[in-house]
């Protein structure tokens, strides 16, 4: 009793003294690992959160007065643990939820999301979705509340496979993911993309490991070496894709790994020199050719001292930042029916979000780690040269969702 | 050929590494009767303290000195923290090692931050071995091998032949009788343990490198440890060296095959019923299988062997 006192006035004080000089902070909530295998990616998005955040609270881009604030909560990328974080979110007071690692935690997510906006409209919640890239989540499991502003894995393996397919040095691909779904869409659509394309071209294995449970991947690459391999297709991510190349360097394999998530501090720093020629499909890496931008990376890397890498999140806080001043409310209902649709223009271009199953359509870029570019990991003296460039309307894929505003 | 020889090779890489790991582990149960719940992270703490010592001194005083600081640090936790709650019993013991896993755990990113620190491999011994099948084999990875089995030789020689290895065997066994007999057996509880934890310590030294030194290092690889010594018999040094080396190398083979499990299991001479109820086990490949063989190791030889496979007592 005596505490429950004691909380209430902590509470009232908390309260009291907050700050006098916004008129409305909308809350974000960052459920994501913050321990773990994969911490270091928790991390780095938590990072980009905040100095996204603190650019758009210093421009005033979300609306005269209005502040954005970010909650972190641990989920140790477990769909059941986020369930009971998003519960919590929820009856804090949140109503923006944000994610990315995991498409298995996503589809907890947007699914538990749905549910609670239908019995409880007053509390609705919206799902910005930065990484979790299965193609379900915007097709067959796709909800009216979810927003997603990483290319899916199909639209990334489209324009990676168009690519494998223009290199005629490359005969043997092997193709190696996390077991759980995002890794198994991976898997798929490489395979559909690449069999019986080019008849010198062949698929000659491929393999699934759990999440974040191997340490010593040797085992894998001598199979890889065994089956002849020269290029292995991984949507492997954080510690997984590190201890993968590494393993790689140690037993001199000497395929090219095409990848979706080399471009991370972690795994540069593990890939070494060895990581040459490697490539790699993103929305953005630090050679792209933007000012603005690599202004952007530069206050980024001065402040938190790693490698600025999600570029998204900036264009996704400030596409919500821009949807909120547009909607003159932080109602996610209201704000939903700006997104959806909306036409923005960012540094690298113009930008749309799809109105019938809210996938943003975005530039998008292949690029191969190189030596001798402008912006370099210092960790290895290289970074990445563009190599091709894809523009938004290139990656639109057909979609099975077809959504409608809440009327 | 080669390639089966690469998997021996490989399997007996990571069975010495497990062995290091639960050759401490298994002697702390077996002399204080307290399962080390904060081993693991020792072995963490062994791996960055080696990487702050490396980046002053290089790699080689650091495979020293590291395993010596985490020595020390075992022996102090022993001294200050466990023999005061050793009078609660064995639960309070088991709570104590439990908190501190979660202390050490949440200290080292405070120290050394949540991202992996780039604890690299010397480069005299990064470079390659031998090829095989088309294989480079790596020079530190028969480092690695060498630097367990000579650990495994000092340690027999130490607890056979010499004055001291006979007053802690006997304490392992009759701890009254072997302080009536004048020796300070709390001393040498204090010793084991800072012993066990060094051996840990020397594990992360080694092992860091080869793999990563993160934060989450010593989660990953506590569970299997615990497999590793409850397996091999609680006490039995020769019985977690059996366990090391048996879940180590069953877990390479079955990475490297791409059967279903029926198809193994008639290779052995076993034929099942593909058709029933236990279709998609049965058709489920080996590999994507091994990371639950240990587990899977364990629980057949706790049900046909309670004690371990070389214990002399029940788990």
């Amino acid at each position: 009793m005596r505490l429950g006192h004691a909380a209430a006035a902590v509470m009232a004080v908390c309260l009291s003294a907050g700050p006098v000089w916004a008129d409305e902070v909308v809350k974000f909530a960052l459920i994501d690992p913050m321990s773990g295998s994969f911490a270091a990616t928790g991390r780095l998005g938590e990072q980009h959160f905040r100095f996204a955040m603190d650019r758009i609270n210093e421009s005033g881009a979300a609306g005269p007065g209005r502040k954005f604030d970010l909650v972190v909560l641990d989920n140790e990328v477990s769909p059941e643990k986020s369930l009971v974080l998003l519960r919590k979110a929820i009856d804090d007071g949140v109503h923006y939820i944000t994610q990315g690692n995991g498409s298995s935690v996503a589809f907890a997510l947007t699914d538990a999301i749905a549910k609670n906006n239908k019995r409880d409209p007053a509390r609705s919640a919206m799902f910005l979705n930065y990484a979790a890239v299965d193609p379900a989540l915007t097709n067959a499991k796709c909800n009216w509340w979810h927003f997603r502003f990483d290319a899916d894995s199909d639209m990334k393996m489209r324009a990676m496979s168009s690519y494998i397919l223009t290199r005629k040095d490359l005969h043997k691909v092997y193709v190696f993911n996390q077991d759980y779904s995002f890794g198994q869409s991976v898997e798929r659509g490489a395979k559909e993309m690449l069999t019986g394309k080019r008849d010198d071209l062949q698929i000659v294995g491929a393999e699934r490991v759990p999440l974040g449970k191997v340490k010593d991947f040797t085992p894998y690459i001598q199979k890889m070496q065994a089956a002849g391999a020269d290029a292995v297709v991984t949507g492997n991510w954080g510690a997984d894709l590190a201890l993968l190349v590494k393993a790689a360097n140690d037993s001199g394999f000497k395929g090219t790994f095409f990848t979706y998530y080399l471009g991370s501090t972690e795994v540069i720093t593990e890939v070494g020199q060895a990581g040459r020629g490697d490539a790699q499909i993103s929305e953005w890496h630090a050679n792209v050719d933007s000012a603005p931008i690599e202004e952007m990376a530069a206050a980024f890397e001065a402040k938190y001292h790693q490698a600025f890498y999600y570029w998204r999140v900036v264009n996704m806080l400030d596409m919500t930042a821009a949807a909120m001043k547009q909607a003159n409310s932080s109602d996610p209902e209201k704000v939903g029916k700006v997104l959806a649709g909306m036409n923005f223009h960012n540094p690298l271009g113009d930008v749309s979000m799809r109105a019938d199953n809210h996938q943003l359509l975005q530039p998008m870029f292949i690029s191969v780690l190189e030596p001798g570019v402008k912006h370099v990991f210092p960790e290895v003296n290289m970074g990445f040269r563009t190599i091709g460039r894809i523009e938004p309307d290139q990656t639109r894929m057909a979609t099975t969702c077809s959504l409608a505003n809440p009327s | 050929m080669e390639q089966g020889l690469l998997v021996v090779l490989n399997g007996l890489v990571y069975g010495l590494l497990l062995f290091m790991l639960s050759s401490g582990l298994t002697l702390i149960v077996g002399m204080m009767g307290v399962l080390n719940l904060a081993h693991a992270s020792f072995y963490m703490l062994g791996a960055y303290l080696a990487y702050s010592i490396s980046t002053v001194v290089g790699f080689w005083p650091a495979l020293v000195l590291a395993p010596l600081a985490v020595g020390v640090i075992g022996a102090l936790v022993e001294r200050y923290g466990l023999r005061p709650v050793h009078r609660h019993g064995h639960v309070a013991e088991l709570l104590f090692t439990f908190g501190l896993a979660f202390v050490i755990g949440e200290i080292v990113p405070l120290i050394w931050g949540r991202l992996p620190v780039p604890y690299r491999v010397p480069a005299v011994l990064d470079v390659p071995l031998f090829a095989l099948a088309g294989t480079a084999y790596p020079a530190y990875r028969l480092f690695m091998m060498l630097i367990s089995l000579a650990m495994f030789c000092a340690l027999f020689a130490a607890l056979a032949k010499t004055r001291l290895g006979l007053v802690v065997r006997a304490a392992l066994t009759h701890p009254d009788m072997v302080a009536m007999l004048g020796h300070d057996v709390p001393r040498v509880f204090t010793l084991v343990f800072g012993a066990g934890c060094a051996l840990a310590g020397l594990a992360g030294v080694i092992a860091g490198n080869a793999f990563t030194t993160e934060p989450g290092m010593a989660r990953s690889l506590g569970a299997i440890v615990f497999a590793v010594v409850v397996m091999g018999g609680l006490g039995s040094l020769s019985g977690a060296l059996v366990a090391s080396l048996l879940i180590g190398l069953v877990q390479t083979v079955s990475i490297g095959l791409d059967l279903p499990f029926y198809k193994a299991l008639s290779a052995l001479g076993i034929t099942v019923d593909v058709g029933g109820r236990l279709h998609d086990l049965w058709l489920l490949s080996v590999n994507r299988a091994a990371p639950v063989v240990p587990y899977l190791l364990l629980v057949l030889v706790l049900a046909t062997r309670p004690r371990g496979l070389l214990g002399s007592r029940s788990a």
